[in-house]
């Protein structure tokens, strides 16, 4: 090995940094000492004690999903648990390894040369079958959810439309006709009330900008995209008052778009619309004077 | 040869000398030939190198600036509160969307992607193949000043009425086509527009250099099957950058023409935005973003499959062992190349897209994850039985592996449509992206800074102060970024300026005030690696030709290497990582060294 480092165009060698004299082996490249490659494996084992830790900590801080009151709502979280725990453990073994084999072979520790080996097709296969096939179960599984979610819309009238528009969300109840577009619909701002128990199915439009329709407790977001109707259906299970919030960045005004959603029994929420009714009819308030998306 | 040009070589060089001289008279146009016009791969790597890490620190503080909303929400902001005081010395909303857009286009598109292909990809590409430069000189000049415009316009736009861009980095219309939509989505988006079309042609003059310079000007022996892994993910890179971003730049086009002449591509038929009529209608919204993911989904491998080739090649330096897994290795990564074409839809699984069209591109998303693994646990085959060397350069390569796992497993919650719906535009997804794109391209890209720096500027970085940037960036970026998927896990909403005011997120500040503080350490840490960076290029202890005691090709050339590079004819015998090959008295055989006899019968004991 060339020691002459200050010899730029010399062969192959020269120097590495903080070279410790005498203290090298074949490789010429400093042996570096044994604490600092444990401290630097322990470093790293922090990762998954702490990742985990912090996972196990939080919910009971309350940083966690937030209260459920859907149908399937149950489902998504389901889902979300098991993936949990699956990439859990995925992540739990890679980073142990990870860290034994930093502990292990660090260069100052043994005085064996390094394993010649290039590869192993068993290994190869293994490691490509067993996630493959993981990741096609759970493409699988988590399918039927998705389709009940997105895709089996019950069949009904829509229960209310929904428009978005910077920054606020217009309600629009069908009335007693259950027909939305007539002449007894009944106006709200922000404030959308639900039945319990019964599915309830919003037609979602935006009049300007996309906007997105978030009801964290309910598990429901869905972009409102202008020119496009989209159904959104759920069914709530508890009663109470949530939050709506806005998804998709709207412009300046975005983080204000919150609206709420009280969910209340059946006879409750035919009251609260009698009394929308009541007040839209002493103020005379009408669609002329809420203007609507205009493609309808 | 030994008397080529060396653009940084110290002044004790001897063979410079009558360089100086003759540099004398002609010294200006020598100079902008040598040091700003140069057509020299290795200049033009440096010059990209320069100007990324100095829009890494404005995208870094411009993300301070983001942070400080989300923690203290419309409390004075200290210092530069009074630069932009329009409301005492506390952020506007408008600005706050303004901050994040501009600190994801910066990091997007004038540093991740830029470093990776524009710094690293010339410097290393010919150095690595035996090349004496790149195939166009000319067009890879190009490819660097191409960049000088996309610098002004971003830079340009936070100075026009409104401000610069404010629609997200993703600029989803209408909000970015219609101008009335809001403050910056007036002169800011075209010029986001004009800035992110330049960054498109200079990569694609790079793209097409990477791809001739690698296929064409290999040195004799160096088969493909020869090339180190950085190669292999550069090529690739550059082969996904020709085919994804002519997509793009018509998206783009069709943006600007939204804009400025009213041709109602994105827009739909009657919208009212701020009370006006918007655009002629007609369009969808929705096109818009299948296009900008149709480039965007490949980008991000863009943006990780350089750090990934570097990585390996830097653990199978400093783990003494050939890498684990080397042809498994490459298909990987064309196999991510291939899939990254079909998942774009992962974007928009609740967007309004065909649910049924949903399932597919879950199916798709599910798939990619596998290449991704296969990655990984080649890595891990790659150290084991090793003889590790905890050098810097090699713990941040290590990190990379162990904070990509991190990022690849939240991709699997995102994948699954369901748990999508809830965790989509949260912080959920925030965490994921800054795992694969902070903890993994970045902390791959000072890997290769440390690793490659003798070879940049013939002298070493101080390794101390190395471990001191690696270990408080390491700790300060989970402290960050880890915690985001708790934030996720509650549905706190990207984006928001002030979420606080939601029953569901107002109990969230104390752990987001944790969370900027780790990000202020963070960028100050970087301050050590500044001062590291550039102490060292002068006053670092002068390295040889292989300190690190390497195999591939730059390592045999001087550091830093002349014009031309090689003093010799490179010729290769052998792939890149045989290190520790039994009966060898070196622990590693460079792809030049001569065929050596324990070799062949290393090589049949192995496969036996
Ligand atoms: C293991 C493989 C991966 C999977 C399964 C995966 C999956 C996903 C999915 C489904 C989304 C969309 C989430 C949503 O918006 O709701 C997403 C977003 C994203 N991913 Fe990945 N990903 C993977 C790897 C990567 C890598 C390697 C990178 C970059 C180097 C990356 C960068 C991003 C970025 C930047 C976004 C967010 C874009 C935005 O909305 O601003 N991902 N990923
Ligand atoms: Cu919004
Ligand atoms: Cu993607």
């Amino acid at each position: 090995m060339d020691h002459d480092n200050r010899d730029r165009n010399a062969g192959s060698g020269g120097s590495p940094p903080g070279k410790i004299p005498g203290d090298t082996w074949a490789d010429g490249l400093p042996k570096g000492r044994r604490w600092s490659g444990i401290a630097w494996s322990l470093l790293f084992l922090l990762v998954p004690v702490l990742g985990s830790a912090v996972f196990i900590v939080a919910p009971y801080y309350d940083h966690w999903l937030p209260k459920d009151v859907s149908v399937h709502g149950k489902s998504i979280d389901g889902l979300f648990y098991f993936i949990l725990v699956l990439t859990g453990v995925v992540f739990l073994a890679t980073e142990l390894i990870l860290f034994w084999f930093m502990w292990k072979y660090d260069a100052a520790a043994s005085s064996k040369p390094a394993t010649y080996i290039h590869g192993s097709h068993t290994l190869e296969v293994v490691w490509t079958i067993i996630p493959a096939a993981t990741m096609l179960f759970l493409a699988i599984y988590q399918m039927n959810t998705w389709a009940d979610v997105k895709m089996r819309r019950p069949r009904m009238a829509p229960s209310v439309e929904v428009v978005a528009r910077q920054f606020e969300w217009r309600l629009r109840y069908p009335g007693r006709d259950e027909t939305l577009g007539t002449e007894d619909d009944l106006f709200v701002v922000n404030d959308l009330h639900v039945p319990i128990d019964e599915d309830f199915l919003v037609q979602l439009k935006s009049m300007d900008v996309l906007h997105s329709f978030f009801l964290p407790n309910l598990r429901v977001k869905q972009d409102a995209v202008p020119g496009m109707k989209q159904p959104v259906w759920f069914k709530a299970t508890e009663t109470g008052t949530y939050d709506i919030v806005c998804a998709e960045v709207c412009g300046w005004g975005h983080y204000k778009m919150k609206g709420r959603v009280t969910v209340e029994s059946r006879a409750d929420f035919d009251r609260w619309l009698a009394r929308i009714e009541a007040e839209q009819k002493a103020t005379q308030r009408g669609p002329e004077e809420i203007p609507v998306a205009a493609a309808d | 040869m030994s008397t080529v040009t060396q653009p940084h070589a110290p002044p004790k060089e001897t063979a410079h000398h009558d360089h100086v001289a003759t540099r004398g008279s002609t010294s200006l146009s020598t100079f902008l030939s040598t040091y700003v016009f140069s057509k020299d791969h290795k200049v033009i790597g440096l010059q990209f190198l320069f100007s990324t890490l100095v829009w890494f620190l404005i995208g870094g503080l411009l993300a301070l600036a983001v942070r400080w909303q989300v923690a203290w929400p419309w409390s004075d902001v200290p210092v530069l509160g009074k630069l932009f005081a329009q409301h005492g010395g506390q952020m506007a909303p408008e600005f706050y969307t303004m901050l994040f857009t501009m600190h994801a286009s910066v990091m997007i598109f004038l540093v991740i992607i830029p470093i990776l292909a524009g710094a690293f990809g010339n410097f290393l590409i010919p150095l690595m193949i035996g090349a004496d430069d790149m195939a166009f000189p000319t067009l890879n000049m190009l490819s660097y000043w191409f960049m000088w415009p996309a610098f002004f316009f971003f830079g340009a736009s936070f100075f026009v009425e409104g401000g610069a861009a404010a629609g997200g980095w993703t600029s989803y219309p209408p909000l970015s086509t219609s101008t009335v939509s809001a403050p910056g989505s007036g002169m800011g988006q075209t010029l986001w527009l004009l800035g992110l079309t330049m960054v498109g042609v200079s990569s694609m003059l790079g793209s097409v250099n990477y791809m001739t310079t690698i296929i064409l000007m290999r040195a004799p022996g160096m088969t493909m099957f020869r090339l180190p892994m950085t190669i292999w993910a550069m090529f690739i890179t550059a082969i996904l950058q020709a085919f994804a971003l002519p997509v793009l730049t018509a998206a783009g086009f069709m943006q600007l023409t939204d804009r400025l002449i009213g041709t109602g591509f994105f827009s739909p038929e009657g919208n009212i935005i701020n009370n006006a009529m918007s655009g002629a209608g007609g369009g969808q919204p929705l096109l818009w973003q299948h296009l900008f993911w149709f480039y965007s989904h490949p980008a991000v491998y863009i943006m990780i499959l350089p750090a990934m080739g570097m990585v390996s090649d830097i653990l199978t330096t400093f783990a003494r062992k050939p890498l684990f897994g080397y042809r498994p290795m490459v298909y990987s990564i064309a196999g991510i190349a291939g899939l990254g074409f079909i998942v774009w839809g992962h974007h928009m699984f609740i967007s309004g897209m065909n649910p049924a069209l949903g399932v597919t591109f879950m199916v798709a998303t599910m798939m990619i994850a596998l290449p991704s693994a296969v990655k990984t646990f080649n890595w891990l085959g790659t150290i084991w039985g090793g003889r590790i060397h905890y050098t810097t350069a090699m713990l941040f390569a290590i990190s990379f592996v162990s904070m990509f796992i991190i990022g690849g497993l939240s991709g699997i919650f995102m994948a699954a449509t369901p748990v999508d719906i809830f965790i989509h535009d949260t912080y959920f997804i925030v965490a994921h992206f800054h795992y694969v794109l902070f903890a993994g391209t970045a902390m791959g890209v000072w890997s290769g800074i440390y690793f490659w720096f003798p070879k940049m500027f013939g002298r070493t970085m101080n390794e101390f102060w190395g471990k001191v940037h690696f270990f408080l960036t390491f700790i300060f970026l989970n402290g960050t970024f880890f915690t985001m998927h708790i934030l996720g896990a509650v549905g706190f909403p990207r984006r928001l300026a002030d979420a606080y005011h939601y029953e569901t997120f107002h109990h969230l500040q104390p752990l987001n005030a944790f969370m900027t503080w780790c990000a202020m350490g963070m960028v100050a840490t970087q301050i050590i690696f500044a001062i590291n960076f550039f102490w060292s290029m002068f006053r670092g202890p002068i390295a040889g030709r292989n300190p690190w005691n390497a195999n591939t090709l730059e390592w045999t050339a001087p550091s830093p290497p002349g014009h031309g590079n090689f003093d010799f004819q490179p010729v290769v015998y052998r792939g890149p990582y045989e290190y520790s090959v039994p009966g060898c008295e070196k622990d590693h055989l460079m792809q030049t060294d001569p065929p050596h006899p324990a070799e062949a019968a290393a090589a049949a004991a192995a496969h036996a």
